[in-house]
């Protein structure tokens, strides 16, 4: 028997950031204009879901995808009840969303019956920043009750964003909250990041997020 | 957590390599982990023993390279490290920094016995 060292370098997120080119061009081809939103549990997701799709009711056909660690339909049951399509993807107490399972969620959506597609990552702030799902733009929500030094904890969900939503903002008057040192971390992290600051409570600062994802959507 | 989808990666990418080179068994891997991957080696090697029985990189090594995460600033070309979280620059005080390594996650390398 003889040894012998083979070279590789090879990354090793390689074959998942495949299959996402694969789900990016199955939407393209579809002009589907798709979101990842990544959060922590309790941050507002399925809210902020719902209030977009309030805000855009009769301008775009949305198509929302759940991520979820449990055949719990709670979340799927709402989009449902607001009258738009939803698919359930169950993880299987998986951490995370990975291109394969974004995959089989897009065979079941009808992608010539909708204009924007929605991800509903699993909540979890670490997790979903590792795997690309193939979709056009990260979306962070934040929320100021989870306080004001997430940026300097979970650097990595900060980075690979395209829009940042920091939700709640009907409670800053409650909750010790630096805006300025969360917004410093945010900007060392991703320099010049589109921000939307809004409450779901209230419906503040839910359309200028709205007109953004329908300037986005109609330019795909 | 994620380190089991992770692990799968390492052993199809050392599977892969291993049975191209005509491999009888893969004895060493070597990994290349910048700080930024929020991923645990025991948790890694773990997945690593359950993940490889029955395959030719059985009983394989694990090997880690760390490399410590590190931000550059734009503004006075200062590196430093951030290993306790983003900070502004400790010269100058710019945030205008650029991440300059910690986000490296690669398989660099395996070791091989094959027949003469």
């Amino acid at each position: 028997m003889a040894s012998k060292i083979v070279p590789i370098v090879e990354k090793i997120m390689d074959a998942n950031e495949q299959i996402a080119a694969v789900n990016q061009k199955i939407l393209d081809d579809h002009n589907v204009f798709a979101i990842n939103i990544m959060a922590s549990p309790g941050s507002g997701k399925t809210s902020v879901i719902l209030k977009t799709i309030e805000a855009l009711r009769g301008k775009l056909r949305i198509g929302v995808i759940e991520g979820d660690t449990a055949p719990v339909t709670i979340d799927a049951d709402k989009i449902i009840a607001a009258g738009m399509p939803a698919v359930q993807i169950n993880t299987g107490g998986n951490c995370h969303l990975d291109a394969v399972m974004l995959n089989r969620g897009l065979e079941q959506m009808d992608l010539n019956e909708i204009d924007l597609l929605i991800v509903e990552n699993v909540g979890n702030l670490i997790c979903p920043a590792g795997f690309a799902l193939g979709t056009h733009a990260n979306v962070v929500i934040a929320s100021i009750p989870e306080g004001d030094d997430k940026p300097y904890k979970y650097p990595n969900i900060y980075r690979g964003l395209e829009v940042l939503l920091i939700n709640k903002i009907d409670l800053l008057p409650y909750i010790n909250f630096n805006m300025d040192y969360f917004r410093q971390g945010v900007e060392i992290l991703n320099p010049g990041l589109t921000t939307f600051e809004m409450s779901c409570r209230t419906g503040e600062g839910v359309q200028a997020w709205a007109d953004w994802l329908y300037a986005k959507t109609k330019r795909s | 957590m994620h380190e089991l989808s992770v692990t799968e990666n390492i052993l199809q990418i050392a599977l892969k390599h291993g049975l191209q080179a005509g491999a009888k068994s893969v004895t060493d891997v070597h990994l290349v982990i910048g700080a930024l991957s929020s991923i645990v080696d025991d948790s890694v090697q773990f997945y690593w023993d359950m993940v490889t029985e029955n395959t030719i990189c059985e009983k394989a090594q694990l090997h880690f390279t760390r490399i410590p995460a590190k931000m550059k600033c734009q503004n006075c070309q200062q590196e430093f490290s951030i290993d306790n979280g983003p900070q502004p620059c400790p010269s100058c005080g710019s945030i205008n920094l650029r991440v300059s390594q910690g986000e490296e996650f690669w398989v660099e390398s395996i070791e091989i016995q094959k027949e003469e």
